[in-house]
């Protein structure tokens, strides 16, 4: 059986929401069983993968940076793509040019490239079903 | 002396996981240790704080994993014990919810919608979360 390729499109801001750690679940589910992703990160997702963001402590909890432990959506982005590749299936991961720009987060994680809606429109052409998580 | 505030958080759950705790909640915590004099009114889905023993597993993500998770009633208790800021349920959104009083966290405090307006009076500014 061919090697199945989902499609996600991703739209929400690293912490904003509970969306985003609902995409990471299903896409660490699926990098596990070895298949083919692709992600579209759109508006506020295209900050996912920037790679200046640090940890913090947290001074409410008691906390040094050790200890909070506190994550980062780059460090996500980053292990989904070694699971991905250690499970023979490979993650095709586009941040939206325009909205990378706009942002002024235009250094990605390695591995992650930038991308315009074109990319997302060959993504969904390409694949066995597509998982649009927008911003509500 | 600082202005008395009345805080109604009412969005829950929102970034939790990622921040670790909620952006409220520990905007007020940080806020009190500058000085700030807070009370806390929990309405809607964020009653649900209150409810004690919560948490999830940390998110995981190939190797990578969450190891502090974000634990609700703790932060709602440490706002209580910790910070002496006064925490209020709406009473009749546990209600809504099937919540039992016996199901919260020590410390919390109800009241009931037709009380709301008496706690407004007895604070400068009132914040709507």
């Amino acid at each position: 059986m061919s090697r199945k390729t989902l499609t996600f499109a991703l739209m929400d801001p690293p912490y904003e929401s509970e969306n985003l750690t609902t995409a990471f679940r299903l896409l660490d589910v699926a990098a596990r069983r070895g298949y083919n992703l692709n992600v579209f990160a759109y508006e506020g997702a295209a900050g996912l993968a920037f790679t200046r963001q640090v940890p913090h402590p947290n001074p409410v909890h008691g906390k040094n940076v050790a200890e909070e432990n506190h994550p980062t959506t780059k460090d996500q982005v980053a292990a989904l793509l070694v699971e991905a590749q250690k499970n023979g299936g490979k993650v095709d991961w586009v941040n939206c040019g325009m909205c990378v720009d706009e942002r002024g987060v235009n250094e990605f994680v390695p591995g992650t490239r930038r991308g315009s809606p074109a990319d997302f429109h060959a993504f969904t052409e390409a694949s066995d079903n597509v998982l649009v998580i927008p911003t509500k | 002396m600082a202005k008395k505030t009345l805080n109604i958080v009412e969005s829950a759950y929102r970034a939790v996981m990622e921040e670790q705790d909620d952006t409220i909640m520990w905007l007020l915590a940080a806020m009190q240790g500058a000085g700030a004099e807070h009370t806390v009114v929990l309405r809607g889905n964020a009653v649900n704080y209150a409810v004690a023993g919560q948490g999830v597993p940390g998110l995981t993500v190939g190797e990578w994993k969450q190891t502090q998770a974000p634990k609700m009633d703790r932060d709602l208790v440490d706002l209580i014990e910790k910070r002496k800021i006064p925490v209020y349920i709406v009473e009749e959104d546990l209600a809504e919810r099937g919540i039992e009083r016996g199901e919260l966290v020590p410390g919390v405090k109800l009241v009931s919608r037709t009380a709301l307006p008496g706690l407004f009076a007895e604070h400068v500014l009132v914040s709507h979360w």
